[in-house]
């Protein structure tokens, strides 16, 4: 499966799609980038008059690029409405302030993925190739078998 | 390894997973890990891993669907370690 083909399975929309490109994917893992938008809503609460990008949002970006994309790759199937994902646990260090229209890339490296639950060790890096963020993220598929039978 | 082994191990496993700790001294074959001890699946995953890397056998999909509760763990565990 190329990049733009796991992208388009990506079951994110704007506003909460964190996710611009994939630049490497493999079975062992991925790397990917975004740009955070300067007009993005939370940014006007986070926090008054002094926008930085929130940790939830950091830890939700590392999720999508690391975790999700990755799942979608390795599953090498359609996300259909037969399958939901979810966060299963997650486990990050925030080192340094990411600010409105930072570009970020997060890279991620898969622990294990057996029984549907993917476990990934992750880490975001900003333009000047700093370090801002770094944990484990895991999440499972689950079949939702009543809506296929 | 004996029954009585299994199962302490097994206890020994699943310890940290489990938030009441009264389930966990209750426990008997019977035990339902969903049920029972409120494990959800993500952990149930993790808990199976650690069953692989303490017995030192291997878990497929089949068997691991299977593994729900103390009984059929422990079924599982000794036709594994015997097939080793």
């Amino acid at each position: 499966m190329d990049t733009t083909a796991i992208l388009n399975q990506l079951p994110y929309t704007k506003p909460f799609l964190f996710v611009d490109s994939l630049t490497k994917i493999s079975d062992n893992g991925v790397l990917g980038t975004y740009t955070f938008n300067e007009n993005a809503d939370f940014y006007k609460g986070h926090f008054k008059d002094n926008p930085v990008t929130p940790g939830v949002i950091l830890s939700e970006t590392m999720a999508q690029i690391g975790v999700v994309c990755l799942g979608i790759y390795l599953l090498d199937k359609d996300i259909n409405s037969g399958v939901s994902i979810a966060l299963t646990s997650s486990s990050i260090e925030f080192l340094k302030a990411v600010y409105p229209n930072e570009k970020v890339t997060v890279s991620s490296e898969k622990i294990y993925f057996r029984f549907g639950k993917l476990k990934c060790k992750v880490s975001m890096r900003n333009e000047a190739g700093i370090e801002v963020c770094k944990g484990e993220i895991a999440g499972m598929i689950i079949q939702n078998k009543n809506k296929d039978e | 390894m004996d029954r009585i082994t299994i199962i302490e191990n097994l206890k020994n496993i699943i310890t940290p997973f489990v938030g009441d700790k009264e389930a966990l001294d209750n426990l008997t074959e019977q035990t339902d890990f969903i049920k029972d001890l409120n494990i959800n699946s993500a952990n149930l995953v993790d808990i199976i891993l650690d069953v692989e890397d303490f017995f030192d056998i291997q878990i497929d999909n089949e068997s691991m669907e299977k593994m729900l509760n103390i009984e059929a763990t422990i079924a599982i565990v000794e036709e594994k370690l015997a097939s080793k």
